[in-house]
């Protein structure tokens, strides 16, 4: 600093050039909730013309016909639905197993590089997911799992029909590979942020390992475990491109993992720059609507479960 | 009895934590293959023509993703200049000029619009950017990316910022410098290195994104860096070329993937080197 020593009291050019300084960064760091408000209001207003054509018809509709221009949403929102349910049956307990084994029974060599790896998994595109499942998942399921599925739990309704591949249960399937790391990550931190001293007190207690995880380390965390497992519900509600390429792409809804199907995220990817009148552009930007709300929603809810797991514990513990 | 049931507490022990052995198993397996497929396929597609010329006309073999290439370093360099600035501030902001309310709200603001699908962001920069300019172009892609950029930036410049000791700014603002003084002259020297990893991790964050960008950039299979033209990126291409019939594009889709993580991969790494050096 080579200008002159400040003067104690700051002068009233340096006051003011701070209070300017202060007030710029202020309007700038509102970014993200402008963001949010715009966002809801643009597509709130973008999808007048749908909104007034179907009214609140339009979440329980099934009819999705470009030529008559006739538009519903349900088998979007069932396609949505039944996609982040099969992947989050799976992303919760291999999620969690992982992470227990990786906080409490994994050597600490090896603790490194399967962490390294969880994170790697969630820097890859979801197009290349998608790939992937294309020309790997959907041939193995076609041939080999939907066969052997659909004559072992024939009884089942889940799992009835022609092998097709791509369906419901393709898309869930690598859905599940994609959100399992924020289940893993968070799980993880929320399992280190249980204080050490409650588990040693259980070992004194007598309590083997799986007992000191079981009844004092996961109740510890599960405040940080329910936050990462409705964030990954919010990524694989939002979740585009991987699925768009693995379920199919049919408007339907069915009963069966192996039938083809369609989600809200997938449709507007899908269809978004072909629409060709007003009214069908217009349910499209209804259906990001639809996706903004209930992801915003997810998000809420698990930040303030995270936000809670951060902040020293208190009485509740 | 106690024997037996010691026996069982451990057996049970045993049992459960095996169980976790085989999740962690079970969760890296497929990624494993996942990046061997990648790998193997990826590099078994890579020549020389993949990287100098343009996609060949559909169902026709050769030709390259050069212009994807360089379609996606021009919407990243869109998306830096728009979107690193504006997350830098919100970070400097949040970690050095606390109203404790008020950083609440935009650390929560921010995590939350982390959340929220990219191709919802998509449809906002559409409806914004492309129906009023009447055309799709890389601008409106980069601002796409942009948006979905801001809050990783912010958050990860925030916690760069609040790294640096707490000493340094009482000690400034001892010697009477203004807030604006100790951000510029201290906080912002000190956390140089970790700041421009910030910068990076939002990059590798949107190097990927394809969603937003079909409803923006729209894609092309033309040469042009022109601000207000569509523009290809390699994550369009690689969507394009995986669904379509033609096993030449099948071999430069994994090709394209290869190269993509490859972008990222590299980012990364960057951005993990200049957090851990700070200072």
């Amino acid at each position: 600093m080579s200008s002159a020593a400040p003067s104690p009291a700051p002068t009233a050019r340096a006051s003011r050039s701070d209070a300017v300084f202060h007030w710029a960064f202020r309007v700038l760091a509102l970014a993200p909730v402008v963001l949010i408000v715009s966002l809801g209001v643009e597509l709130y207003h973008a999808s007048l013309a749908s909104r007034h054509a179907f009214g609140w018809g339009f979440l329980t509709g099934s009819a999705w016909d470009p030529v008559f221009d006739h538009f519903g949403a349900w088998p979007f929102i069932f396609g949505t639905l039944v996609t982040t349910a099969v992947a989050l049956v799976l992303a919760v307990p291999f999620g969690v197993g992982t992470a227990v084994f990786l906080a409490e029974v994994a050597p600490l060599w090896l603790r490194r590089p399967i962490g390294y790896l969880v994170e790697l998994s969630v820097a890859i595109p979801s197009v290349v997911y998608g790939l992937w499942g294309i020309f790997v998942v959907v041939p193995w399921l076609q041939q080999t799992v939907e066969p052997w599925l659909g004559q072992a739990f024939a009884w089942l309704p889940l799992f009835q029909g022609a092998p097709y591949g791509l369906g419901f249960l393709a898309a869930g399937l690598v859905l599940s590979m994609m959100v399992t790391p924020f289940v893993v990550s968070l799980a993880r931190e929320a399992i280190s942020s249980v204080p050490r001293s409650q588990a040693e007190a259980a070992y004194a207690l007598g309590s083997t390992r799986w007992e000191v995880v079981s009844r004092v380390v996961l109740p510890g965390a599960r405040s940080g475990i329910w936050g990462g497992v409705l964030l990954a519900v919010g990524r694989a509600l939002g979740e585009t491109m991987a699925v768009t390429m693995l379920i199919g792409n049919r408007p339907a809804v069915s009963s069966s993992l192996f039938a083809p199907g369609y989600t809200l995220a997938s449709v507007i990817a899908n269809e978004f720059t072909e629409a060709t009148t007003r009214v069908y552009t217009s349910a499209l930007i209804e259906i990001g609507l639809i996706l903004f709300g209930i992801t915003l929603l997810v998000n809420l809810v698990a930040r303030i479960f995270l936000y809670r797991m951060n902040r020293p514990l208190g009485g509740t513990a | 009895m106690s024997r037996r049931h010691a026996l069982r507490r451990k057996l049970t022990g045993r049992l459960m934590l095996g169980l976790c052995a085989l999740c962690a198993g079970v969760v890296l397996a497929p990624l494993l293959l996942l990046l061997y497929y990648v790998v193997r396929q990826g590099a078994a597609g890579l020549n020389w023509a993949f990287f100098t010329q343009l996609p060949a006309p559909p169902g026709a073999s050769g030709g390259g993703m050069a212009n994807a290439i360089v379609g996606t370093l021009e919407l990243l360099g869109i998306a830096f200049v728009l979107g690193v600035p504006l997350g830098l501030a919100g970070g400097i902001y949040v970690s050095e000029l606390a109203n404790e309310r008020l950083v609440l709200a935009v650390r929560f603001a921010a995590d939350v619009l982390n959340g929220i699908p990219t191709i919802v962001t998509g449809i906002f920069v559409y409806t914004l950017v492309v129906v009023r300019m009447h055309r799709f172009s890389a601008l409106a892609g980069g601002l796409a990316l942009a948006i979905v950029m801001l809050p990783v930036v912010l958050r990860a410049s925030d916690e760069v910022l609040r790294l640096v000791p707490h000493s340094y700014r009482e000690a400034a603002l001892a010697l009477g410098a203004t807030r604006w003084r100790v951000v510029r002259d201290i906080i912002l020297r000190a956390a140089k290195g970790g700041l421009v990893g910030a910068a990076l991790l939002g990059v590798a964050r949107v190097a990927g994104e394809t969603a937003p960008l079909l409803l923006t950039a729209l894609g092309s299979s033309q040469w042009g860096v022109k601000l207000d033209q569509p523009v290809a990126s390699l994550t369009m291409q690689i969507y394009a070329y995986a669904i379509a019939p033609y096993d030449d594009w099948h071999r430069q889709a994994w090709a394209g993937a290869l190269t993509l993580i490859a972008i990222i991969v590299l980012t990364s790494a960057l951005a993990r080197a200049w957090v851990g050096r700070r200072a």
